[in-house]
């Protein structure tokens, strides 16, 4: 297996890659946990005016009747109008597209925007719903049973951790 | 624990019928999504869709404005489906069991029984009789609980003070009939409060209440002192047997809070009220109406806490 590509590096990559697409209507939305940490430090690398958004889409997940309600879910926290914007929904890593579906569904309870695109710091592939990211910084190959994730270290220091999934 | 009727084999949250017994985290994790559906009232589109397809009954043997609809609310915001019988006046007076109102409304396909009785103990029994996958939260039974009013109460509490670690809360009034003081006091024991007063006469005071961990006051301008959190009570003229009380009028001269006694607690202390208030009974308007006061924070907090129960139950 290759090794974990260094998430600092794929951080400073999506930043550069993003720099043209961003105006001062923008705004930027993080899901919850990896994604918030994520769209922080792009969201001051890019220098965005409007406010970061942060998102817990326990709320709207598909899996609630099997599997309950998240412990202790955060507060989504939208400061900014939603309707007629172009938004930038980051998240960590993109696996089955289910929780960009939810987070797409609470997203339109707040308003109508004029466009989401999708930025993750990797894509491990196995979709099971049509969603793809606009911005990616890598594909990584992923076993199945394995849980990608990003991790933060107290530093700020971001890294991609590899473990079994529960 | 596993003997919790409350709980499942996980140590999860199925039913909610009292807050005496269960953990601290259960107790915790209500409050903090409870916070999150805090922030889903604030937004225009107030519903999320969690129970769709689900249907929740709301059981009043005993009448409510104020629970029922907040249940109700708490339910629609939930994208649940509510249907409200007000048994008292309809299959209870033709002579139909409690446990048999709960079997045909199980027949017809019920997933959440919001109950709420006049008799200590009802909603323990109809828990004990539901399918594996129908839930029941009690929303008030007898003099025994009333958990989702204690759990708004400790939500308003943290809101306002935020650690129960420090606190000094003083419960006032008709605490012999309340099931509200009982929840409350459980709750704040469960989650470190070190110090739960009880403020009442002699004869509305349980015997034994000493036992729940609480410090007793019969004079008020005494138990008041110094506190953080005041909570009064409604006095319960409908429970009431007997002579407990001289009158009303009397009551209010001992036991009423005025601005004059509440001077004796903190500068910053909040007062609150479960409602329905008896002003210039319980409560001088002044108070009520005034700067302290959280008693409608109480109420829009309550939808919010309803809607973390019910959601938390039905997915366990």
């Amino acid at each position: 297996m290759t090794p974990l590509p260094d998430a600092e590096k794929l951080c400073a990559q999506l930043a550069a890659e993003l720099k043209p697409a961003v105006s001062p209507s923008t705004a930027m939305i993080g899901l919850y946990t990896g994604g918030v940490w994520l769209a922080e430090r792009l969201h001051a690398a890019l220098g965005i005016a409007v406010p970061l958004g942060t998102m817990d889409i326990a709320f709207y997940r598909d899996d609630y009747h099997q599997q309950g309600l998240a412990r202790d879910p955060k507060r989504t926290q939208i400061p900014f109008p939603v309707e007629g914007r172009h938004l930038l929904l980051v998240d960590d890593v993109l696996y089955t597209g289910r929780t960009v579906r939810a987070a797409m569904n609470e997203l339109f309870d707040y308003g109508r925007p004029a466009s989401i695109s999708l930025v993750v710091l990797a894509d491990r592939g196995g979709r099971e719903l049509p969603i793809c990211a606009q911005y990616c910084g890598s594909k990584v190959d992923v076993p199945a049973g394995m849980r990608l994730r990003l991790m933060r270290d107290d530093a700020g220091k971001l890294g991609l951790e590899l473990k079994h999934a529960e | 624990m596993q003997n919790n009727p409350q709980l499942n084999a996980n140590g999860e949250l199925r039913h909610l019928l009292s807050i005496e017994g269960l953990p601290r985290d259960v107790l915790l994790g209500i409050l903090d999504t409870a916070a999150s559906f805090v922030g889903v009232t604030e937004r225009e589109v107030k519903k999320v869709p969690l129970l769709r397809g689900k249907s929740v009954f709301n059981l009043f043997f005993e009448p409510s404005t104020r629970t029922r609809t907040t249940f109700e609310i708490a339910a629609k915001r939930l994208s649940a489906d509510v249907i409200n019988l007000n048994v008292a006046v309809s299959s209870q007076t033709k002579g139909e069991s409690l446990l048999d109102t709960v079997s045909n409304l199980s027949a017809m396909q019920a997933d959440l029984f919001v109950v709420r009785h006049g008799s200590s103990g009802a909603p323990f029994l109809i828990a004990q009789h539901v399918k594996p996958h129908e839930h029941v939260v009690n929303a008030g039974d007898g003099r025994h609980a009333h958990p989702t009013q204690g759990l708004l109460d400790l939500y308003t509490i943290r809101h306002y003070k935020q650690d129960f670690s420090r606190l000094r809360v003083a419960i006032v009034g008709d605490i012999l009939h309340s099931r509200v003081a009982r929840s409350l006091i459980h709750g704040l024991t469960t989650l470190g409060t070190p110090e739960v007063r009880v403020i009442g006469p002699q004869t509305l005071l349980p015997t034994g209440v000493e036992a729940l961990g609480v410090k007793v006051f019969n004079k008020m301008q005494e138990g008041l002192r110094d506190a953080d959190v005041v909570v009064m009570l409604r006095l319960q003229n409908e429970r009431m047997r007997g002579a407990l009380l001289p009158s009303a009028q009397e009551f209010f001269k001992h036991y009423g809070l005025t601005a004059q006694k509440l001077a004796l607690a903190k500068p910053d202390a909040i007062v609150m009220h479960p409602g329905p208030m008896n002003r210039g009974v319980e409560i001088d308007s002044t108070v009520a109406d005034g700067p302290h006061s959280v008693i409608l924070p109480q109420v829009t907090f309550g939808i919010a806490v309803r809607m973390a129960v019910m959601s938390i139950v039905a997915g366990n």
